[in-house]
């Protein structure tokens, strides 16, 4: 193996065979090469799907209000029923044990405008926990706080992309806007992971929103998230305690299915898991594909590379080369040639990679990466395929009688 | 390949002495590539004895067949058999590294060769820049360099035109004086009255085995 005169004989034979060399070399980089890029892509595609679904706390409850469906307590069924800033109150009094965050949220849409530049947005109104709920960054300025609320003051935190909508800068905080004909001012400016959509979302105190509607005290619904060592159990028991808190308050029967809606993230959250192990296990597969056809690639080469030297190998096993001689030198050569160029298409592949980066975001592809052990493993499974794919037909062509390689024209 | 059998070679029995020059001769079929093969260790004979310089050679191994061709035997071949990515030099130079000689030494000795047989000259030319008696000589040189006891050449004129077939046997000639045993199988008539002796076969047997007295008639 270590034998100098050995790897001069390699090295004179792959410079003399500069065709032969460049094909299988070639094989193996584009082999390992296109496998790092498709392992990359998909996990790009797991990245964006982590980032649809998986933005919010994972914690968290939206507890919603519908119609009634059953009679109850003498009242009649398809009763509409709404919360309010009671509902809140009593929540937080006697759920305390399981409440992390709380937020209540009305929403409402309106023309929003600053000098001549206006548009349509969506405004949710909640309260200062709403920030840790939807995982909101403040860029500039900051969230709606205690004291907002308190003062039912008319200040808005702005989407990055609204900012730059109608201002052409992010940095707006201290100015003026207009929603449906009332002035508030921008006291922050906020970003979101969870796309474009968010970061054209409008926050203001709900009490002031509720002033602004006639003083009521009405609330469209409330998010809520627990304690994150309750578990999953924890969840479960947590929401149905709310649902039997609110029907008993709102007179809903204990056995009705509607009136209280409580969308649980802990389940979609295990659903949502359970897909991105799905992706996982197909970009997986895709892989294994690709190396597959890697190797069958190399393989290939390496029978047609031994067929293309049987002649050769013939003359020297007449002139003396003994056939573990022959599978030797076979071997070492398609060891050398498809290491070297293995790890030329693991270079290529992974900065192929990082020079993507966010460019194909728009394709559902974000960040893809590939790590380093995987492409390694690739590239070794790769390496040690190709040499047995060479053993197989080095060790023919040496058992094969010189005179009939010879004749072999 | 098939299971069923064919005797090629039906009883002959030989011998051939140190610093012979030996033509076999014989019509397409008779056997002499055979016998050629078995001498030179490259396929055993199914019954028989053969013995070369007092070793039995019977059912070696591949590794063992390898050693002893190196050791005892030269080859020349019709279509010469160079390596074509190799130049002159390399190709006499390549018995010896399977002998595991050391890289100056083999050069030197393979240049020593290449000049025997006057191609010193073309020693870094490759096969492709050589015309075909000049590869046989290249060839010849590389039969030589391990110093084997036996050159077996199968054919080693066939290729070629009758003034360079001449001159390789000169060539073959000039070995044999200086004491190597030469086995040529031909089909040329002109080219085995150049040999000290022809075994003539026929259907696998001998049909005539007669010495020359000076190597022409």
């Amino acid at each position: 193996m270590f034998d100098r005169d050995r790897w001069q004989e390699i090295f004179e034979t792959i410079r003399k065979n500069k065709l032969r060399t460049v094909l299988s070399g070639f094989t193996v980089a584009l082999g390992i090469y296109i496998f790092i890029i498709l392992f990359g892509f998909g996990n790009g595609l797991k990245n964006t799907f982590r980032e649809f679904f998986l933005d919010d706390a994972d914690n968290v409850l939206f507890v919603y209000s519908g119609r009634t469906s059953l009679p109850y307590k003498g009242y009649k069924s398809g009763r509409n029923i709404r919360f309010d800033n009671s509902d809140s109150q009593e929540i937080n009094a006697s759920l305390e044990y399981f409440i992390e965050y709380y937020s209540p949220r009305i929403f409402s849409s309106g023309i929003v405008s600053y000098k001549s530049e206006s548009n349509n947005y969506s405004i949710r109104s909640v309260g200062p926990d709403h920030q840790f709920i939807e995982k909101t960054i403040i860029m500039y300025g900051r969230y709606i706080n205690e004291q907002d609320i308190a003062n039912k003051e008319k200040y808005a935190v702005i989407g990055r992309l609204v900012a730059i909508d109608l201002f052409d800068s992010e940095n707006i905080v201290g100015k003026y806007i207009d929603i449906n004909g009332i002035a508030y001012k921008v006291i922050g400016v906020f970003q979101d992971s969870g796309g474009d959509n968010e970061e054209r979302q409008i926050y203001t105190p709900y009490t002031t929103q509720q002033l602004l509607t006639k003083n009521t005290d009405i609330i469209d619904m409330f998010a809520v998230t627990f304690r994150k060592e309750l578990g999953h159990a924890g969840a479960i028991a947590f929401e149905n305690e709310i649902k039997q808190l609110l029907k008993e308050k709102k007179f809903i029967a204990p056995r009705d299915p509607s009136g209280i809606y409580v969308r649980n993230l802990a389940d979609q959250l295990k659903q949502n898991q359970q897909f991105a192990s799905v992706l996982q296990t197909i970009v997986g597969i895709v892989g294994i594909g690709t190396l597959i056809a890697g190797i069958i690639g190399i393989s290939n080469i390496m029978v047609f590379v031994v067929k293309e030297r049987t002649k050769e190998l013939g003359i020297r096993k007449a002139i003396g080369a003994s056939p573990k001689n022959v599978i030797g030198m076979v071997l070492q050569e398609s060891i050398l040639i498809t290491t070297i160029s293995g790890y030329i298409g693991l270079f290529l592949g992974i900065l192929t990679l990082s020079g993507i980066g966010e460019s194909l975001e728009q394709y559902f592809i974000k960040n893809p990466y590939i790590d380093l052990n995987t492409g390694i493993f690739a590239t070794i499974a790769l390496i040690v395929c190709g040499g047995i794919a060479g053993y197989i037909p080095a060790k023919r062509a040496a058992s094969i009688k010189p005179i009939i390689a010879l004749r072999d024209e | 390949m098939g299971k069923s059998s064919l005797h090629v070679l039906k009883g002959i029995n030989i011998e051939i002495d140190e610093g012979e020059l030996v033509a076999i001769m014989g019509s397409s079929g008779s056997g002499k590539s055979t016998l050629l093969n078995i001498l030179g260790m490259l396929d055993v004979a199914d019954k028989g004895y053969y013995s070369l310089d007092g070793i039995h050679i019977k059912s070696l191994n591949e590794k063992k067949a390898a050693q002893h061709r190196n050791d005892f035997l030269g080859f020349v071949f019709q279509s010469f058999n160079l390596i074509s990515y190799k130049t002159a030099l390399e190709n006499v130079a390549l018995p010896l590294y399977y002998k595991g000689m050391g890289r100056k030494e083999r050069q030197k000795k393979a240049m020593e060769i290449l000049d025997r047989v006057g191609l010193k000259p073309w020693a870094k030319h490759f096969p492709n820049e050589l015309s075909g008696g000049q590869k046989q000589r290249v060839a010849i040189a590389r039969a030589l360099v391990s110093e084997p006891k036996v050159v077996l050449a199968d054919e080693p004129t066939g290729a070629l035109d009758s003034k360079t077939s001449f001159e390789v046997m000169e060539l073959i000639k000039e070995i044999n004086k200086e004491g190597k045993t030469i086995l040529v199988v031909t089909h040329e008539r002109d080219i085995s009255r150049m040999c000290k002796r022809i075994i003539r076969l026929k259907d696998g047997e001998v049909s005539e085995d007669i010495i020359l007295s000076n190597g022409s008639l």
